[in-house]
């Protein structure tokens, strides 16, 4: 029997070699591209810890987590985060005390009331409102739901926490409620037919066996809100105001970490100065604050996780 | 069963049923009420949607006219426009598209076509799932200390495209994954059974077939990008710009210029945020305008994105 070979002329085989290597080149892009999510996490990590370093040098470790002022950019400089922290955890309270149940509500609604019909209609329409523009919100926090508060609370400031707060719970709700759908529609079809055979309305079944089934996407869902709400920039950085202020009363004015970022990146700043420097502390506990939940929730999620 | 029966035996049946009939017809009632509540408040939160654009477009109305779309900013805000902010939107997308594209598509058909199941690919896949969570402020920062200023790229448009590439490159590779996973297995096999390698079978069967939902998600990406305003400002963009970047197609000879990559601009949500942070109310009323252009470019987008992947699903029938 003759080999296959006899039957490729030259320059096929040739060919083939030239296809083969041409794969391998390839290959080695492809897994580059690849590469460059690994790159972005850790020169993340790499450039807030080397920028933020000068500014560690020159603050002492315990000023920056116990002072109760933070004030760079004056001539006596205090450097207490605890404000901006403070102002961030605000901000997300109000947020998530809106978002959390009014998502968690349309979730079920949309995967356990709603026809095929519905869903398909409306999930498109609110993840619209998951895509405006922060700055947009922004100013819909300033000139629309702070004047609107106002009327039921005489004494708020034209800049405040609540109002902010809000907007953003509005907008993380379709990542809250989409999220969480999705989880619910995971829950295999025969848990649901059981429960019904038992005699169970839709809302106990919902409540009873799809929420605890799906748990662990909607914490999921929960913690990628949370993310969402901690980092926001553009809405408190346009109505809450830009005055880092140590308050737990969101009916107050203050700056979240990512406000005073922003607020110090407007001015042109030197290189070396320590107001550049400071952006970078603010940000590399920012991150850390992002990690902590994500951290968090990844826990709550392996625990609740549920094998069908 | 027995045992129940034997429990209540002293009560007359009746009576039980009647409790059943009346518990059965609380639950469903606490059934109705809550699909009211359900459909209250997304119709609610959809209400806030139209509310924020008809304010947005009722505040903003005065300055419509063509003058808004070829000023360029200005102290006077009758005057004022938004000529360089939508030129350099514009011109910071094309660069974020030239990056996202290309680095988010090779990741995604990385991920799915050649990935061994290793330790390695599963580093790749935890940080491209955690980099969406990762507030677009930290791009910024990230993009100061690396584009700006380690990589000498300066406030230019350049940095600001690779930035929002890196920003949405979690999007694209997610959206081009899941359309690329969609292609079904037999597909390829009759590619390599017609000896075709591996990366004939990707770039001519599985790219193109699932080039519906890769788009899709590219155009969201963008959508997203277009709108973001932090990350820009921490890079250090101008919001008072009155000229345009050099022009990318010229006139002469090579006719295709990249100078407009390192030349300073302005983006439409900072030349907003730069109106709305200002105390006069007459540049609100700028606010306002630039921000029904900004929410209809985005709309608009979003709009595009379901469309095309409505006419991909159409068209496709494996």
């Amino acid at each position: 029997m003759a080999s296959s070979e006899t039957y490729i002329p030259q320059n096929n085989q040739r060919r083939l070699k030239w296809r083969k290597s041409r794969d391998r080149v390839i290959e080695f892009g492809l897994l580059l591209s690849g590469l460059v999510a690994v790159f972005v996490t850790v020169s993340i990590a790499l450039i807030l810890v080397t920028e933020s370093l000068p500014f560690f040098a020159n603050v002492s470790l315990k000023e920056f987590l116990t002072d109760n002022l933070w004030t760079p950019m004056f001539d006596s400089p205090h450097f207490g985060i605890l404000p901006l922290v403070a102002g961030t955890l605000v901000t997300t309270m109000v947020a998530l005390l809106l978002a959390i149940p009014c998502g968690t509500i349309i979730a079920i609604y949309l995967s356990e009331f709603a026809s095929h019909r519905t869903r398909e209609t409306i999930k498109p329409m609110l993840e619209l409102l998951g895509a405006v523009p922060t700055v947009v919100y922004g100013y819909f926090a300033l000139m629309m739901v702070t004047p609107f508060l106002q009327k039921f609370i005489p004494n708020l400031p034209g800049f405040n926490m609540l109002g902010p707060g809000l907007v953003i719970g509005i907008m993380i709700i379709p990542y809250i409620a989409s999220l969480s759908e999705d989880a619910m529609r995971a829950v295999p079809k025969y848990m649901r037919e059981g429960s019904y055979a038992m005699g169970a309305t839709r809302f106990q079944t919902a409540t009873r066996v799809v929420v605890p089934g799906a748990l662990s996407g909607i914490a999921a869902a929960y913690i990628l809100g949370i993310s969402r709400a901690v980092g926001e920039t553009m809405v408190v950085a346009v109505a809450a105001g830009l005055q880092p202020n140590l308050t737990w009363d969101p009916t107050q004015s203050a700056a979240t970490i990512t406000a005073f970022i922003v607020q110090v990146s407007l001015g042109d700043l030197p290189h070396d100065s320590i107001g550049y420097q400071s952006i970078f502390a603010a940000g590399l506990v920012l991150m850390l604050i992002t990690l902590v939940f994500n951290i968090g929730g990844f826990i709550l999620t392996r625990r609740f996780r549920e094998v069908y | 069963m027995s045992a129940s029966n034997a429990s209540v035996s002293h009560i007359p049946s009746k009576l039980v049923a009647d409790a059943a009939m009346k518990s059965l017809q609380r639950h469903k009632l606490i059934d109705q009420l809550f699909v009211i509540l359900g459909m209250t408040i997304l119709f609610a939160s959809l209400l806030t949607l139209a509310v924020l654009f008809l304010d947005l477009v009722r505040d903003g109305a005065p300055r419509f006219g063509w003058d808004f779309f070829t000023n360029f900013p200005s102290r006077n805000a009758q005057r004022a426009g938004i000529l360089s902010a939508w030129v350099g939107t514009c011109l910071v997308m094309l660069a974020t598209v030239c990056v996202a594209m290309p680095v988010g598509v090779a990741a995604a058909v990385y991920l799915e076509e050649y990935a061994p199941k290793n330790i390695f690919t599963a580093i790749i896949e935890i940080n491209v799932t955690n980099l969406a969570g990762v507030p677009s402020i930290i791009y910024g920062l990230l993009a100061l200390g690396l584009f700006v200023y380690k990589l000498e790229l300066g406030q230019s448009i350049a940095s600001a495209g690779l930035t929002l590439a890196l920003l949405i490159l979690p999007i694209v590779i997610v959206a081009s994954r899941e359309a690329i996973r969609a292609v079904p297995r037999n597909i390829r096999e009759a590619a390599y059974a017609l000896g075709a390698t591996r990366w004939e079978v990707t770039a001519h069967h599985v790219v193109p077939y699932s080039s519906g939902g890769i788009l899709t998600g590219l155009i969201i990406g963008l959508s997203r990008a277009i709108g973001e305003t932090a990350p820009i400002i921490t890079i250090g963009a101008l919001a008072f710009i009155a000229f345009l970047p050099t022009p990318p197609i010229g006139s002469e000879f090579p006719y295709l210029s990249f100078t407009w990559l390192s030349d300073p601009f302005t983006v439409m949500p900072i030349q907003m945020f730069n109106w709305v942070s200002r105390p006069d109310t007459a540049f609100q009323v700028n606010a306002a305008a630039a921000g029904a252009v900004l929410l209809v470019m985005t709309l608009a987008m979003n709009g595009i994105a379901i469309y095309v992947r409505y006419r991909f699903r159409k068209k496709i029938n494996w």
